[in-house]
């Protein structure tokens, strides 16, 4: 390997020479078992455990509710991100620092407040359960919890992009006589696109692996409301080792392609 | 349309947008504060609703339970280990990435970033395949009596693993943007590689690195679907805060769970406070550094 600059600056082959052991040690070598695992089945067999009707009924659920809460993420953190940024008013700073609670807050805590709060006799549950729908237990509640816990994503990547649009752009459209939406439409959207769908991406990923606060509010019934990750702690506690591997890697590989996809997207606007 | 008539109607549209401008304002805030209320706020009450509905005592004897305590004691532990071996990693993988060039570095970064987008529930598969009874080297470690799996090297492992990228992903882009003026100079006079790096880059860095620690804990406090596969959930021997909280929900003891998820509520409080005090650090350096 070559480097070139700062040649007065030591360290460099301590420092790379640390990260790689490290990394490789812990994160490498390990998710290297799990694609060597795989490849003690067959492709008969691998396609047959990916594609049990049970399986596919969780890749939906998981990739449905993660693509469903990512857009929910889309609309509420742009306002909080545009709020936030733009305005000032009575409580301001504690909505700011408090957007990042679903970071530092457990997962399992957020997934049994939300249970408490969406089951059908909770303070919010008992309006679904008066109108005659449930909120927990269903797909809406899973969407709520991935709702809550990737709540951050978006709004703070669109923050810093935000601040940075200079308000000259916008008042000089307003000046040649653009009405609010237009301004909407060709400054800030362009402007803001890249950056929401690095948000999006964020929350869409951390999504589909969530567990701890799915499976409180889930319901976990096969074929109905069990997620991915909690089929494969399934096929774990039968000590089907495989068929977990199987699981793992076919979430690994559609979340990777996936991700791949919004990343040319966002290229395609970025530059042009 | 005249030339007189021209400045009226141009001022009238002026008035009206500005009044709906203020509308939209206060919609907007409105709505933003309507979500965090319904979002954030209300999760937040009910955890404390739960657990102090039977007032202080049950409050007590739940978080200070013997099972509880071994919890807690476990979770310090999976932290206090965790937090400072991926410290002293995000530095070392900061400073090769932001003081150098080389060929495959933003392959890098991505492998840095890469247990991000891992579910926790793969990472902890990922151990159970390496060190579980069936696992690649679990022959070789019963042989010796060693168990990772289903015993706290393997909780400890797990929460490694997820928290890998908080420090450097933080250390990364400040260490970029500072560039290494100051350290090549101390170099040319003299200095040695540790006096540099102790007296020129920590004192540049250290509110980024107390940012990239504060989040590094929260995860490494709260992760539950990592640590869940590896643990085995046995009661007093392997269960962190977070899976006692499971266990105890699962038990119908919805007091008790409430009132040690309130603990860790508690906690979480905190790191938020500490995240904006670093964060506001680390703002006042930017605007100092450019006057």
């Amino acid at each position: 390997m070559s480097r070139r600059t700062s040649p007065v600056i030591p360290g460099f082959g301590l420092t790379l020479g640390y990260t790689l052991v490290y990394l490789s040690l812990l994160v490498l070598i390990p998710l290297g078992a799990l694609f060597l695992k795989t490849t003690e089945l067959s492709w008969a067999q691998f396609i047959a455990i990916v594609s049990a009707p049970r399986v596919l009924a969780a890749l939906k659920l998981s990739f449905g509710t993660a693509f469903a809460a990512a857009v929910l993420n889309g609309v509420i953190g742009t306002l909080l991100a545009w709020v936030l940024v733009r305005y000032r008013f009575p409580g301001r700073k504690i909505i700011e620092a408090m957007i990042d609670l679903p970071f530092a807050l457990p997962t399992a805590v957020a997934g049994i407040a939300l249970t408490a709060l969406y089951a059908p006799n909770g303070p919010i549950g008992q309006f679904a359960t008066d109108l005659g729908f449930k909120i927990a237990y269903s797909p809406l509640g899973i969407t709520l919890a991935l709702t809550f816990v990737t709540l951050p994503f978006v709004v703070r990547t669109l923050q810093p992009v935000l601040a940075d649009i200079p308000r000259e752009v916008e008042e000089a459209a307003a000046c040649l006589g653009a009405r609010p939406l237009q301004i909407v439409r060709h400054v800030l959207l362009p402007a803001l696109l890249p950056a929401w769908l690095t948000g999006f991406a964020l929350a869409f990923a951390r999504g589909v692996g969530e567990y701890g606060s799915v499976i409180f509010i889930a319901g976990n019934m096969p074929m109905k409301t069990e997620i991915l990750p909690l089929l494969i702690m399934v096929k774990l506690d039968q000590y089907d080792y495989a068929g977990a591997t199987a699981i793992g890697v076919l979430m690994l590989v559609v979340s990777f392609i996936l991700l791949l996809a919004i990343n040319l997207l966002q290229r395609r606007i970025a530059y042009g | 349309m005249t030339t007189a008539s021209l400045p009226v109607s141009a001022n009238a549209r002026a008035t009206t947008t500005r009044r709906g401008k203020q509308t939209a304002r206060r919609l907007l805030i409105g709505a933003a504060w309507l979500t965090f209320a319904l979002f954030l706020l209300l999760p937040l009450l009910i955890v404390l609703g739960e657990a102090f509905k039977q007032g202080v005592g049950t409050f007590f004897t739940a978080i200070l339970e013997p099972d509880a305590l071994a919890a807690l004691k476990l979770t310090l532990l999976a932290v206090g280990i965790s937090v400072p071996l991926n410290l002293v990693f995000g530095v070392a993988a900061a400073w090769c990435v932001s003081k150098y060039e080389f060929r495959g570095k933003s392959l890098l970064v991505t492998l840095i970033d890469l247990p991000f987008s891992v579910s926790p529930v793969i990472a902890g598969l990922i151990y159970v395949l390496l060190f579980g009874a069936q696992g690649y080297f679990g022959e070789w470690l019963s042989d010796r009596d060693i168990q990772i799996v289903f015993a706290v090297p393997g909780i400890v492992l797990a929460t490694l693993f997820v928290t890998v990228p908080f420090v450097a992903r933080e250390l990364i882009p400040l260490m970029q943007e500072q560039g290494s003026t100051e350290e090549e100079a101390a170099r040319l006079l003299g200095a040695s590689g540790w006096q540099m790096f102790w007296h020129i880059t920590l004192p540049n860095i250290k509110w980024g690195l107390i940012y990239g620690v504060v989040l590094c804990t929260a995860r490494a406090m709260g992760e539950f679907g990592a640590v869940s596969v590896v643990s085995g959930h046995i009661r007093g021997l392997t269960n962190t805060l977070p899976l006692h909280v499971e266990i105890l929900y699962n038990e119908y003891n919805h007091v008790a769970a409430f009132s040690v998820a309130s603990l860790l509520l508690a906690l979480a409080l905190v790191i938020l406070l500490l995240k904006q005090w670093s964060e506001s650090r680390i703002a006042r350096l930017k605007t100092g550094a450019q006057p």
